[in-house]
């Protein structure tokens, strides 16, 4: 069905552009910006109409934790949220290591979700360390990447052969830089806070310690890496290094280490508990600019649904991760609110960058790319109460915050699969 | 003379008038502890419970003594051996607990920040008998108690908190109050215990004992924590005997007049040396201990006046 979106805001994330225009989709893909109406006119009113997001974070419980999230729940919070692309985890219980549980998921997303899916795979079997898993196998199967998580392969000989197999097959390894042995047992950064609390803390150097020794491990094998979950400044002159002498590495942010520092651990709220752990207000600042700047690639939203019983226990003995595909978005415009980003830099960032990265074929605003569209106020205000998210888990740290920017509609393939039908 | 607080978690939150109104009431439980009858019966009718989920047999028995001696009844209940071990979470024994009306919840627990989660959940009035690495209310304030009654004053004295000061709740809990109370604050110890960045904190921090115990009024030890030891903090014990273990040749740097203090269990011979802890003109070890009832006696009073107050303890002026 043709449909012509005019009087839009239009946030081109390849050209650099933010200007009033139209798109026009048909037949699932966009067909023409600012041409003839044709079809269905939607008068966007002057709000923004922007690629959908690609997250390249995100957590759901199937299979093995279902009571937490789910291909459905999931999907309609990324509807909503303005996600029109999932790239989800393999650190399911179990992993998703073998072609079987990969096409398991495939297909029950598939079957529930609304929004595009696509699945990594483990970089080693259950995530252990150990043993590769069918890296061959897995592609042919659909994986997009390979990641153990956040569990780092700390043997490296195994990570080194793992690299190196998978730059014959071309695949994209991801991995969360951070050296383990140091930052075991760690729930917060060391530091003022950390001593006044008195939790087990670890410094921002275990990070860049990972980072590096990944780097050199890519550099010897000459492996496509990401380095995801970046949130420390003292990585960041590494990765730069890396980056200016033609490694082929990208890096990546998780939305809560844009948006928050250490200190909003308050009085030991497990809701800010994330892995890595939330860092100093001067790391943070480091992040916004190296997004800004473009040394840092993807934003995530690193979405990780956990229960009320796994978040309401002792600050040391809580789980990690917060649950952020609905409030990616708005997040990420307090960015944009703080002056620090402009929203088509942003939009890099939250879509053609993963996109690009992943070789998926979203994330754009082009004649040729896929109707996956967001239409978005980028101010109306509004509270965030946790317990009308659609997540099945309501563990955000933004219960209760003032946030500007709501989703008015979301279209994926040209269908609409939240809101919209006013705008 | 006020005190607003309806829990006690820590020293952080009290005002330096709260701890004085605190100490001035525990010189006068010290008096009556020191008396024929030592008995009152300001918590007649009121239910203590003392939850530990750490091993503990002085501050435990320090509360117990504390209670029966205001007249409440004391139930100990040793958390280890109940139903954590059956899988309950902190929150549902505090919600079980709660429902059996007690009036004072005494209780350590091995993780930071549980007893403040703890608190949350129930309407009685909580204290903190120690949390993880994260404050140890009591002991800072009959540590205070001891130095004022010592030395008259409670203000600019010098002191120095020496030993394992990393895993140690109650440094952490005495550097803030004496640093509330206008004193000067040393933490002696090797770099591998000390917390980072605690030189933000407003304390001076030495690796050497002579430096750190020059001049001072007061020299507090603290246990070396073996059992928090998972390896390589030191070289040895007796290396650290030899660089920080309290002896009569590093005493003598500090003031002639100074006095030696340790919260307890003591390891001689590892962080002091037993003659000096055994030196009656030194050492007021045994009068830490002692303290220690009038204290949390006091505490315990204060909480409860509030907690009969009503629901809005900030009204109340003592």
């Amino acid at each position: 069905m043709t449909k012509t979106f005019t009087n839009a805001r239009l946030i081109n994330p390849e050209t650099g552009s933010d200007a009033i225009g139209s798109v026009t989709i048909d037949g699932g893909v966009i067909t023409a910006l600012n041409g003839a109406e044709v079809g269905e006119v939607l008068d966007c009113g002057g709000k923004c109409l922007a690629p959908g997001i690609v997250d390249i974070g995100v957590k759901i419980g199937e299979p093995g934790e279902r009571h937490k999230e789910s291909f459905r729940s999931a999907g309609a919070a990324a509807a909503a949220g303005g996600v029109t692309t999932m790239v989800i985890r393999p650190d399911t219980t179990p992993a998703v290591d073998t072609p079987e549980t990969l096409e398991f998921v495939i297909r029950r997303a598939g079957q529930t979700a609304p929004v595009n899916v696509h699945s990594m795979a483990a970089l080693t079997k259950g995530r252990e360390g150990r043993e590769m898993v069918e890296i061959g196998f897995l592609l042919d199967a659909g994986a997009v990447a390979f990641t153990d998580c956040d569990h780092v392969t700390a043997n490296p000989k195994v990570f080194s052969r793992a690299l190196t197999y998978a730059r014959s097959l071309g695949a994209l390894v991801i991995a969360h830089p951070q050296e383990p042995t140091l930052s075991k047992g760690a729930a917060v950064t060391s530091g003022k806070f950390a001593s006044l609390r008195g939790l087990p803390a670890v410094s921002p150097m275990a990070e860049r310690m990972g980072l590096e020794r990944d780097l050199a491990l890519v550099e010897m094998t000459g492996a496509r890496y990401h380095a995801d979950s970046l949130s420390a400044a003292t990585a960041l002159p590494v990765l730069e290094r890396a980056k200016a002498a033609g490694v082929d590495v990208t890096a990546g942010v998780n939305i809560h280490h844009l948006t928050l520092n250490e200190l909003d651990v308050g009085d030991y709220r497990t809701f800010f508990k994330v892995k890595p752990p939330l860092r100093s207000e001067d790391d943070r600042m480091a992040l916004v600019e190296a997004v800004a700047t473009g040394l840092i690639d993807i934003i995530s939203s690193m979405h990780t649904p956990q229960d009320e019983e796994s978040k309401r226990l002792p600050f040391e003995e809580a789980a990690s991760g917060a649950v952020a595909l609905e409030t990616l978005l708005p997040a990420a415009l307090r960015l944009v609110h703080a002056g620090a980003i402009d929203l088509p830099t942003l939009w890099r960032a939250l879509s053609l960058n993963p996109a690009k990265r992943l070789g998926l074929p979203g994330g754009r605003l082009a004649e040729g790319a896929p109707a996956d569209l967001v239409l978005f106020d980028p101010d109306a205000p509004f509270v965030l109460d946790r317990f009308a998210l659609r997540s099945k888990s309501k563990n955000t740290p933004f219960d209760g915050a003032r946030m500007q920017g709501r989703v008015i509609g979301t279209w994926v393939a040209g269908t609409s699969v939240f809101g919209g039908e006013n705008a | 003379m006020t005190f607003r607080q309806r829990h006690l978690l820590g020293i952080e939150p009290l005002h330096p008038e709260e701890i004085k109104t605190v100490l001035d009431l525990a010189d006068s439980y010290a008096d009556l502890n020191r008396s024929a009858t030592k008995r009152s019966d300001v918590l007649k009718g009121l239910t203590q419970i003392n939850m530990f989920f750490e091993n503990s047999t002085r501050t435990q028995a320090s509360f117990e003594i504390a209670g029966k001696r205001l007249g409440a009844d004391v139930m100990n209940m040793a958390m280890q051996a109940s139903s954590i071990k059956k899988g309950e979470t902190l929150i549902d024994t505090a919600l079980t607990l709660n429902a059996m009306h007690p009036d004072l919840l005494v209780v350590r627990h091995p993780h930071s920040g549980a007893v403040n989660l703890l608190a949350e959940k129930v309407n009685c009035a909580v204290l903190n008998a120690g949390d993880g690495r994260h404050e140890h209310p009591t002991q800072a304030l009959l540590d205070a108690l001891t130095i004022r009654r010592e030395k008259g004053r409670l203000h600019r004295l010098t002191i120095a908190i020496c030993g394992d000061i990393a895993h140690s709740r109650v440094a952490r809990s005495n550097l803030i109050l004496l640093g509330k109370m206008e004193n000067r604050v040393r933490l002696v110890g090797p770099p591998t215990l000390m917390p980072s960045q605690i030189d933000q904190f407003g304390v001076e921090v030495y690796d050497d004992m002579e430096e750190g115990l020059k001049d001072a009024d007061v020299v507090m030890m603290l246990r070396l924590q073996r059992e928090r030891m998972d390896g390589g903090f030191i070289p040895s014990e007796r290396e650290y005997y030899h660089r920080f273990g309290l002896d009569a040749a590093k005493l003598a740097h500090a003031k002639d007049d100074a006095i030696v203090m340790h919260p307890g269990p003591m390891n001689r011979g590892v962080e002091i040396d037993g003659t000096i802890a055994d030196d009656i003109n030194r050492s007021v070890i045994q009068e830490q201990v002692e303290m220690g009832v009038a204290v949390r006696m006091a505490a315990m009073d204060l909480l409860t006046r509030n907690l009969r107050a009503g629901a809005e303890p900030e009204s109340v002026l003592v």
